[in-house]
């Protein structure tokens, strides 16, 4: 009876944190694709990837910080990489979630880090391990009816965390400049526009743009980076890079954490001295 | 204080070094592999005998085989696109035509008003073209109307002795009956055949055992489309993965008297997916042959034989059914010498882009039905990463005892500095309506797409593990590989390579195989069963192992092997026996049988 009256108090006092809406939309979203599709080959890769993940996250928190760490972060990032990562070797799995993780002990600037850890794997073991990976570039069915639910899902889920003019701006720039690129190319407009409906890009528009701790803080600077995402996207695309996304994403990210973190400081600055010189006129 | 600062530097220090390690990482594997693979270098003859047991020497133009296939040319609404649309029609199937016992070889072309070829084997290292003067030349001249050819095989369907010969084609299919090895003549009016299918591939097998051989079409493209005059350009698949707009799937039972009757509806085989390969073999060891189906644009699948009267679909049960890639080619082998087969289905692998690996399908539980289960193995035995696959075959080439692999690789190599990867996965990944319109699929422009791959020969060491020597042993060849067919051609007990390639020449690579090592082959008449004994199990126990092969009415992509089953024994082998088992359920064994010759065997009646 005690058990029961323990587990009803729990319940009654459980308060849902916004913090878990990634998680479970990620699985979510991996569930009712294999559940529907099949896209998991095995189980093993993504236990892999999701494992690698969550242990070097907790290797590495405890030894720089002497703690143990939330790991909703890990298993989002080892999630995707078990999602996105298409190789007939395990080792690719585990070293992209490692390197992702890694990266965020490693590559810092001003105590924060400023890679998206996914992106940063997954550019790093594009680059690294070309002849033996390759990225999930195939549609989860071809099928109206799934795509738009994870987008109406997703898109919701975004809107409730206050991130959804970050995609919003990232898919209007993307079909502006998927004209462009038609205009230029000579392609038709439907093949330009034909990667935004695949997993791929609802991976990336609904996760990576959108990590909180590697995107801008200020509403106006995450309108312009997402924009400009998609503008460096348009010169991959031209050059005929497959993986355009996670290469401009590679770029531009750092660049513009780099650039208001170097604002910030300087408004600070200005502001401490301004400060200094009203007193000292006072 | 000091200790927390200098632990913090410490465990800093080592973080860093350990990120450096994990970016290091690929590099050095990528080393290791390098040096492993040293040894798989180009060598000298005897070197190669030596160390692998074989060698291989393309001999095409020596034996006066100049064929070129040359591919379809369909709507010019398809120009933009025409390489992938048309990549496929180069075919080969072996078969002894005329009973003289040496192999004959039927070669298909696919150009308007190109002609397919039969090369008649003279016994001397020779063969001659008797295509046209025996009627089984012109079926190209207009493809508008009649389709081109697309690939052939070879089973008697009237039980006569002589090997009658079907051509599947995008068009109307065609069956010549084989008159005594001196002419054919065409009976497709009368066989009852539908006037228009854009069918890859046709298994000969007789599914209800009733001692006539049925047969099974696979449809790639609709059947309502007509590729050379198109009523639209919403020809292209719906999805690159999960495609079920594709031809559907015939069944042909064999009534007698020339005349078959479609079935496949009412025996369950029912399937849009594009289909571009097939092969039959009794995997439940129900006695009826089960049937295998690898698709283009989706899952592979398994239909298992229910006593004849019924065909069900257990892919999924079987753990074949999911994940969807592009199967190119169905064969069967057993690797390990356990008397079970494994299935060999090709797929697509390009570094950096697209990598599916190919399937090794291994049986992993007991074979009754209930629990036939496969797991794909290809990636522990290493012979995952092909390239751009088509067909490929199991046959010991070296005659050690163990079944070998070769697959064809290369898709269009056209333009070696511009590829059309981008443009494709663009649209691969596109919504239906995007990728099923060929007017969304940006042009081409002469670049290639997974062209100049190189075909991969492994050779299996009987432990688990199989080793890639193509260009050790002289069998490098990087053109756009289609069909693969193992017969032994000049009746020395090797077997010899035939590879048809598409807009290409056709290899042929004469093997020669280490003395020391022993072989024995079966050749199989029917009479109870059928007469070409499509179907027969041979099991054979040697040295304290045994191996099990199945003649079959096709294998691999648009292509079939000799009809007589080969055997490699080894050095010194010591046969102990073999086990027949025939279509018709009579069972038969032959103690010791002599090493070294060609058994043909007669199937009792009783």
């Amino acid at each position: 009876m005690q058990l029961i009256a323990k587990v009803k108090k729990q319940i009654s006092e459980f308060q849902y944190n916004r913090g878990y809406t990634p998680p479970l939309l990620i699985t979510g979203i991996l569930l009712a694709a294999h559940l529907s599709f099949g896209i998991l080959e095995d189980y093993t890769k993504l236990g892999i990837a999701i494992g690698a993940s969550m242990a070097t996250e907790l290797v590495l928190h405890r030894l720089l910080l002497g703690e143990w760490r939330n790991l909703n972060s890990a298993y989002i990032s080892g999630i995707s990489v078990g999602i996105l990562i298409r190789s007939p070797f395990l080792w690719p799995y585990a070293l992209c979630a490692m390197l992702s993780i890694a990266s965020k002990y490693v590559l810092r600037f001003k105590g924060t880090h400023i890679w998206n850890p996914s992106n940063f794997g997954i550019v790093a073991i594009l680059l690294l391990a070309y002849d033996n990976v390759a990225i999930l570039s195939i549609q989860w069915g071809n099928n109206m009816w799934p795509m738009l639910v994870i987008w109406i899902i997703g898109f919701v889920s975004i809107w409730r965390l206050k991130r959804f003019h970050i995609c919003g701006t990232y898919v209007v720039s993307f079909l502006a400049f998927a004209f462009i690129r038609s205009f230029i190319s000579g392609d038709p407009f439907l093949a330009e526009i034909a990667p935004i409906s695949g997993p791929m890009y609802q991976l990336f528009v609904l996760f990576m743009i959108t990590d909180p701790v590697t995107t801008v803080k200020s509403k106006k600077g995450q309108y312009l980076v997402a924009f400009l995402i998609a503008s460096v996207e348009m010169i991959f695309r031209l050059n005929e890079a497959v993986y355009a996304p996670f290469y401009a994403l590679f770029i531009v990210g750092p660049v513009a954490m780099i650039i208001e973190k170097w604002w910030k400081e300087k408004q600070q600055a200005e502001a401490g001295s301004n400060v200094a010189v009203q007193q000292e006129n006072a | 204080m000091q200790i927390t600062m200098n632990y913090n530097k410490t465990a800093k220090i080592g973080i860093v070094l350990f990120f450096i390690g994990l970016l290091a990482t690929p590099a050095a594997l990528d080393k290791l592999d390098q040096w492993q693979q040293e040894g798989s270098n180009k060598e000298g003859q005897e070197q190669a005998l030596d160390r692998y047991g074989f060698y291989m020497k393309d001999v095409a133009s020596e034996v006066g085989i100049d064929f070129k296939h040359n591919a379809p040319q369909l709507d010019p609404r398809l120009n933009h696109i025409m390489p992938q649309v048309a990549s496929v029609g180069a075919s080969v199937s072996v078969s002894d035509f005329n009973n003289d016992g040496f192999h004959d070889l039927y070669l298909t072309n696919s150009a308007k008003n190109t002609e397919n070829a039969l090369y008649k084997n003279n016994g001397d290292s020779s063969f001659t073209n008797v295509a046209k003067e025996l009627g089984v030349a012109n079926l190209n001249d207009q493809p508008k109307k009649n389709g081109t050819s697309m690939g052939s095989i070879w089973g008697d369907y009237d039980n006569d002795g002589y090997e009658d010969l079907f051509v599947f084609k995008w068009g109307k299919p065609e069956l010549f009956h084989n008159d005594k090895g001196e002419g054919f003549t065409r009976v497709t009016d009368q066989a009852n055949l539908p006037s228009w299918i854009n069918a890859n591939t046709a298994v000969w097998f007789d599914y209800n055992r009733d001692g006539r051989l049925d047969l099974f079409i696979g449809g790639y493209y609709d059947e309502e489309i007509n590729l050379w005059d198109l009523e639209n350009t919403e020809i292209m698949p719906e999805s690159f993965e999960y495609a079920q707009n594709g031809g559907r799937k015939y069944l042909f039972q064999n009534l007698g008297n020339g005349k078959f009757k479609e079935v496949s509806k009412e025996l369950g085989l029912v399937s849009n997916r594009w289909s571009f390969s097939a092969a039959a073999i009794d995997l439940n060891d129900s006695g009826y042959p089960d049937l295998v189906v690898a698709n283009d644009y989706g899952v592979d699948e398994l239909y298992i034989n229910r006593e004849g009267k019924k065909f069900e679909n257990m892919g999924n049960q079987a753990g074949m059914g999911f994940s969807p890639k592009s199967g190119m080619n169905v064969s069967f082998g057993d690797i390990m010498n356990q008397g079970k087969y494994a299935i060999y289905v090709t797929n697509i692998s390009e570094p950096g882009v697209l990598i599916q690996g190919n399937n090794l399908w291994m049986p992993v539980t007991s074979s009754s039905e209930k629990e036939l289960k496969f797991q794909n193995m290809a990636g522990n035995l290493g012979v995952e990463l092909g390239g751009w696959s088509y067909g490929a075959q199991f046959g010991d080439l070296n005659n050690d005892g163990y079944l070998d692999l070769y697959v064809a690789n290369g898709y269009i190599s056209a333009d070696k500095e511009s590829d059309y990867w981008y443009d494709f996965s663009k649209v691969a990944g596109g919504h239906e309506n995007i990728i099923s319109d060929a007017s969304n699929w940006p042009a081409m422009d002469g670049r290639s797409l997974s062209g100049y791959q190189e075909n991969r020969i492994w050779i299996n060491d009987g432990a688990g593990k199989f080793q890639e020597v193509a260009n050790a042993v002289g069998g490098s060849l990087k053109l756009d590989s289609r069909a693969v067919a193992f017969a032994d051609l000049t009746n020395n007990g090797t077997l010899d390579v035939v590879v048809a390639t598409q807009d290409g020449p056709v290899k042929i690579y004469e093997t020669r195989v280490k003395k020391e090592h022993s072989w024995i082959e079966f050749k199989l008449n029917g009479t109870v069963s059928n007469r070409s004994a499509i179907g027969a199990e041979v099991e054979l126990y040697w040295d304290g192992r045994s191996q099990v092969q199945t003649v079959a009415g096709a294998s691999g992509f648009s292509a079939q092997n000799q009809r007589p089953l080969h055997f490699g024994l080894g050095a010194n082998p010591d046969v102990k026996k073999v086990e027949i088992r025939w279509p018709s359920g009579i069972s038969q064994t032959i103690e010791s049988p002599e090493i070294n010759r060609k058994h043909t065997i007669t199937e009792p009646e009783n």
